[in-house]
């Protein structure tokens, strides 16, 4: 697996240069974390190379990463080849407009919905941009790690009471 | 949302609010639709009814306790999701299951597609008026209950297995109900064959309805039945083999058009490989242990936790969730009853995910429903989503 690595590494970085920031092996999956301007090109670049199927994509929030406090996760698969990698990009709470990639793949249409609605990502050009899974009427975006799941006023699930 | 879409011809369509709740779309569904007489001319979905905010509350929760929100996702098929997500935590903690509980592992999953396909394709069956098909096929459903029941003690959220392996050993009463399974089952399954498959109203009904090519298909990432029955033979089983299902021969049925005949057929077709499998893991189940050695994660037997000091502690370790995990980022995903069902999983060594994300296949295909339904009739509009499989608990998660 980690010879696919090499050749995505050695493929985008001869086609985008300093676009692509490091890459790295987790587990089995090759993992390449990529500047954000150019996200939307190699993701196009990657589907023409015969990554044609979006397996998924997701928001991440980092809030203790000062400067580069989100991320997103593209996870795409080539069924010729049985290749999979996963594209990471981060960047910082005060920018978190992303390009939509809904003219490459129509799948992420509700796919970028819902990281909309969970992480209040931007999506720039996406068709239909508004909440998926929450009511339309909720300000706030809650997978956000600044929200806590429950109540602030429990106690029982303090550290201190399982000795850290 | 206009009411009233005045077309070239100067005509003026009705809008139909087919659902959230409406007896015909077997799940909490909004579609609002423009109709023309009974044309579809345009759809607009609408979902999250039922969404209960499994990746959020699974970083609260420690690794064991998320299994109980995976049941509830596609609860036809509750034991796949469990073991999915089971084997993402293994492959976190690098701990390898021992070939029977593989083998184990493999008999209830398939077990479990075989009694999602059932319902599926029987409720194809109910949306064009058979209704008998449906009454018969549902014993074999509650058969499979019964093993699962046997198995763990639950029946559709099942909770089932541990991340390590299964919790008990097959008992000889559950070896011999999967045995009596495999034998009764393809004469019920036959009989359903023989009533509906080739029965003319079906026929008619069903073929070209909600059709879509292999091209779109891929281009919404479909998976599982559903894009096989465009043509495409993707299964997660053949391409990334997981709990060795490399040991077993079985094919991965295709269609051809996509459209809901083709995808009754392909459940049908896979129902009988599923068959062949749990007949090929019952023949060969190995001897072994159930359960890997592993007791950051495994709970120790009942009597040990009462009479030995190591036992308490993991025990007690588990319960409290406060085992140690390693930090890392893991991708593993199965083919569930509707298709690749992927869990992203961000552990930063916490007690809790840092972040959960589940590839949903209901979510993702769903999507292409209204492209598929324009232009149709209304009564087919029912029938492809009946075919799709889409279940609001898996799709809402």
């Amino acid at each position: 697996m980690s010879e696919l690595l090499e050749r995505l590494k050695e493929k985008v970085s001869s086609q985008f240069g300093e676009a692509l920031i490091e890459g790295h092996m987790d587990y089995d999956f090759p993992v390449l974390v990529v500047a954000k301007p150019q996200i939307k090109d190699i993701l196009a670049y990657l589907k023409a190379e015969g990554f044609t199927y979006l397996t998924t994509l997701c928001g991440i929030h980092f809030p203790d990463n000062v400067g580069a406090e989100f991320a997103m996760m593209y996870q795409l698969h080539s069924l010729e080849r049985n290749e999979r990698v996963r594209i990471k990009t981060f960047m910082s709470e005060k920018d978190i407009e992303m390009p939509t990639i809904t003219d490459l793949w129509a799948a992420a249409n509700w796919m970028e919905r819902e990281a909309f609605d969970f992480y209040g990502f931007k999506f720039k050009g996406h068709p239909n941009l508004k909440r998926i899974l929450n009511m339309d009427e909720m300000n706030y975006h809650p997978l956000r790690k600044e929200y806590p799941l429950e109540d602030a006023s429990r106690h029982d699930k303090e550290d201190k009471y399982f000795g850290r | 949302m206009e009411t009233t879409t005045p077309s070239v011809e100067n005509k003026e369509y009705s809008t139909l609010n087919l659902g959230p709740t409406h007896p015909a779309t077997h799940g909490i569904f909004q579609n609002i639709l423009q109709m023309d007489g009974e044309i579809i001319m345009s759809a607009e979905s609408t979902i999250g009814y039922i969404h209960r905010a499994f990746e959020k509350l699974g970083e609260r929760r420690p690794y064991n306790q998320i299994t109980t929100l995976t049941d509830r996702m596609n609860y036809c098929s509750s034991p796949i999701n469990n073991m999915g997500w089971h084997m993402t935590v293994e492959k976190l903690i690098n701990c390898d299951v021992p070939k029977r509980a593989q083998y184990m592992r493999v008999i209830i999953m398939e077990l479990a597609r075989i009694a999602d396909h059932v319902i599926c394709n029987t409720v194809i069956a109910v949306d064009t008026g058979a209704l008998s098909g449906f009454l018969y096929m549902f014993q074999w459903r509650e058969k499979i209950y019964e093993i699962y029941e046997a198995v763990c003690g639950a029946r559709l959220t099942t909770n089932m297995g541990r991340i390590g392996g299964m919790e008990r050993d097959f008992s000889p009463e559950v070896i011999e109900k999967i045995r009596t399974f495999i034998k009764e089952f393809p004469v019920g399954l036959d009989e359903f064959d023989r009533l509906v498959t080739r029965n003319r109203i079906f026929v008619d009904r069903t073929v070209k309805a909600g059709p879509i090519s292999a091209e779109r298909a891929l281009e919404y990432s479909f998976s599982g039945p559903n894009l096989r029955a465009a043509g495409v033979d993707y299964d997660v089983r053949v391409m990334n083999p997981y709990s060795s299902y490399q040991d077993f021969d079985f094919k991965i049925p295709i269609g051809q058009n996509g459209d809901t005949y083709d995808r009754y057929m392909v459940r049908m077709d896979e129902m009988r490989e599923s068959l062949k499998i749990i007949k090929q893991a019952l023949e060969n189940l190995p001897e072994g242990n159930y359960h890997a050695e592993v007791p950051d994660f495994y709970l120790p037997p009942k009597e040990d936790v009462y009479s030995k000091m190591e036992a308490l502690i993991y025990h007690f370790k588990i319960v409290m969730g406060e085992t140690d995990v390693p930090k890392g980022e893991v991708y593993h995903c199965v083919e569930g009853g509707n298709g690749e069902l992927g869990f992203y999983l961000i552990s930063d060594g916490g007690r809790t995910p840092y972040r959960l994300h589940m590839r949903r296949p209901c979510f993702i295909y769903y999507q292409a429903y209204t492209e598929m339904i324009r232009g149709s009739m209304l009564s087919d509009a029912i029938l492809t989503m009946s075919s799709m499989n889409v279940i609001a608990g898996e799709l809402d998660a």
